[in-house]
């Protein structure tokens, strides 16, 4: 099994969600978060002075897949969640030892 | 107590309890009816008796109202002196209702201050702000009502709009040079004795609500460091002492607005509806205020240059903006004091106009200046017109008026930047800019634009009033020296007051509270308990902001 945990920019949350589950990738947990990458955060205007906002709005999606579905898993977030532009986001993939489904208590893949 | 819940909750509890309830209606719906009516007055009776009014419907309202409801000895023919005694008791009827209703809209004014300057200030302060904008108008008029209006109006002499009454006739004089002059009045003091006069309560209430509107715009100014024991003393010293005493000197008869009649210079101080007399004082007394308070954590950089910190909520902002708009309509035109007085039109187109012009070149400035119209400051831009129209709004044309409000919109924009990056002052929704500086602007207008079309007799001087540009450079020099008076005595009283205070208890709150937001610490509750989450994600700041030891530990203690 496969975490696959997506840091994208909000207002692309729809377009993920949609291309996960028409290629039938069922199941996703999404957090709202704030942070920067090189994209460094952006400046605003105030009544006439700027400020730099450090810290962005992100959405964080987190998947849990069989191994064999990761790739294409990585492939269908990186390509509705690109913009082209700074600030787009990035996927981290990691191994995941186990997974329960509480209601069942089945494990492994059955569980996710 | 336990039997008597429990039997209630039964079936024949609740019909037993309903039985209760309606016997206790009959009773009292009885014993009511006992007490008669007062009898009407015989005069009624008697117009009433010989022509019944005619039962037909009046959907287009021209039949309505005619000889019959003139009070007559002889119903349907009353004498002349009846008829004179109505007219004159129908005028001062209009004229009171005039200045009471408008003096609902400009107690209104309140809501629209606590929406502006709440909406300019962050978060996790929105308890706090609210709640000296809220409660300001209570302590406010409590102060008033003791000594205040006793203070500011105790000399007035006759309400000429409101039946000339001279009951307010007491005011304390000292004599240079051969003249009076009236420093405060000593009549009135709760509204007791021989105060207790539709007139005289009147005008309390009118006067009541624009000495409130002063007293408003300091917690702006002061807001997210101010301890609010400190504001609630602020809030009885100002309506007590500062506001009358200055307000007495334009407005109740005393020597600012005597300078006409004793020295020929115009007709005085004349201020229509305050543009010195309220929001000048408000403004002055926030700059004291702010000054002495120093500027908010995080506001400046070692090097002295300004970091913005945003308000929080922007509708909220122009919410109040469009109520204190909406308010305006009472705080101009009700300063005639008169519903009869038709220049009341002139007055609102003037005032409407001059919160346009204020927006519009309030936009274009920021647009053209910063490559943004940015929204707190087009909000300001409406504000600063209203306020510098508030003094001329009687006196000048509406193309001086759309002028007038056109230079705020920019002076206001110019000023915000000048006194939070010049002169280093820290004023979290740009209220002494707004109603400071174009408070000055306002008075110092109407000594340039009067067109001499009002104002006959204005002040005890013969003629109308004219500015500088129709031949009346004395009315200028009389701004002036109102203007001067209004910044060195205002701002000397309220910046010693807010010193000692500051010496003896502490005006402000610790940097901790200050970094952890004042809701929990000053007043025990969250405005928003439900978004507040660590300080350093909601109010990201950038690099520039200080990384104290207090401000990590903000977010554990503010969940």
């Amino acid at each position: 099994m496969k975490k696959i945990e997506a840091i994208i920019k909000p207002f692309k949350l729809d377009d993920v969600k949609e291309a996960l589950t028409g290629a039938g990738i069922i199941g996703m947990t999404v957090t709202e978060v704030r942070g920067f990458g090189r994209q460094k955060g952006h400046t605003e205007m105030y009544r006439g002075g700027e400020y730099t906002v450090d810290f962005l709005p992100k959405i964080k999606i987190e998947i849990v897949v069989p191994d064999a579905l990761a790739d294409k898993v990585v492939s269908l977030v990186t390509g509705a969640a690109r913009t082209g532009s700074i600030g787009d986001g990035k996927v981290f993939v990691e191994p995941l030892e186990e997974a329960f489904r509480i209601r069942t208590g089945e494990r492994g893949d059955n569980a996710v | 107590m336990k039997d008597l819940g429990s039997f209630a909750r039964t079936y024949r509890g609740r019909i037993a309890a309903v039985v209760i309830v309606a016997c206790f209606l009959a009773v009292g719906g009885w014993v009511f009816a006992q007490d008669k009516p007062p009898a009407p007055a015989p005069a009624v009776v008697a117009a009433a008796a010989p022509a019944p009014p005619p039962s037909k419907p009046d959907p287009a309202g021209t039949a309505t109202g005619g000889i019959a409801d003139v009070t007559a000895k002889t119903a349907g023919k009353p004498t002349l002196e009846e008829v004179a005694d109505f007219a004159g008791h129908n005028r001062v009827s209009l004229n009171i209702m005039w200045t009471l209703l408008t003096g609902f809209l400009v107690m209104f004014m309140q809501a629209g201050f606590a929406l502006v300057e709440t909406g300019f200030t962050r978060a996790k302060n929105v308890a706090h702000t609210m709640m000296m904008n809220f409660m300001v108008y209570a302590i406010g008029m409590t102060g008033y009502w003791i000594c205040g209006f006793a203070l500011q109006m105790g000399g007035l002499g006759a309400i000429s709009t409101m039946g000339g009454t001279g009951l307010l006739d007491s005011e304390f004089v000292i004599s240079l040079f051969g003249k009076d002059f009236g420093l405060f009045g000593m009549k009135g003091f709760f509204l007791s004795g021989s105060t207790y006069d539709v007139a005289v309560f009147t005008l309390f209430l009118f006067q009541m609500v624009f000495m409130d509107t002063a007293a408003t715009i300091p917690t702006g100014a002061m807001a997210e460091r101010w301890k609010f024991s400190s504001f609630v003393v602020f809030g009885f010293f100002l309506s007590m002492f500062t506001y009358p005493i200055f307000a007495n000197w334009v407005w109740g008869g005393g020597w600012l607005s005597q300078l006409g009649k004793n020295f020929g210079l115009g007709h005085g101080h004349v201020d229509f509806a305050g543009s010195s007399v309220v929001h000048m004082v408000g403004g002055v007394t926030a700059l004291a205020g702010a000054m002495v308070l120093g500027p908010r954590i995080g506001k400046y950089n070692k090097d002295g240059s300004a970091n913005p910190i945003p308000g929080h909520n922007i509708p909220m902002g122009v919410l109040g903006c469009f109520i204190l708009a909406f308010g305006w309509f009472g705080f101009n035109p009700g300063s005639t004091l008169a519903g009869a007085d038709l220049r009341i039109s002139v007055v609102a187109v003037n005032t409407m106009l001059a919160s346009a012009s204020g927006a519009i070149f309030a936009m274009f400035y920021m647009w053209f200046k910063y490559g943004k119209p940015d929204p707190s400051m087009m909000v300001n831009g409406m504000l600063a017109g209203l306020v510098a129209i508030t003094a001329p709004c009687g006196f000048v044309s509406s193309f001086w008026a759309f002028f007038i409000g056109a230079v705020s919109g920019v002076l206001v924009c110019w000023a915000a930047v000048f006194i939070e990056t010049v002169m280093r002052i820290d004023d979290p929704v740009g209220a002494i800019a707004v109603h400071g500086v174009n408070g000055a602007w306002g008075v110092l207008s109407l000594g340039l634009f009067s067109d001499g079309t009002y104002g006959d007799g204005f002040n005890g001087v013969e003629g109308t009033v004219r500015g500088l540009f129709y031949g009346g450079a004395s009315q200028f020099v009389a701004q002036i020296i109102g203007t001067v008076t209004c910044f060195v005595f205002i701002f000397s009283a309220s910046w010693a007051f807010f010193k000692v205070y500051d010496v003896v208890f502490g005006m402000r709150v610790s940097p901790e509270v200050e970094m952890e937001g004042l809701d929990v610490p000053e007043m025990g509750v969250h405005g928003y308990p439900e978004i507040q989450g660590p300080a350093t994600l909601v109010h990201a700041m950038g690099a520039s902001m200080p990384k104290t030891p207090a401000m990590t530990m903000a977010p554990e203690r503010s969940r």
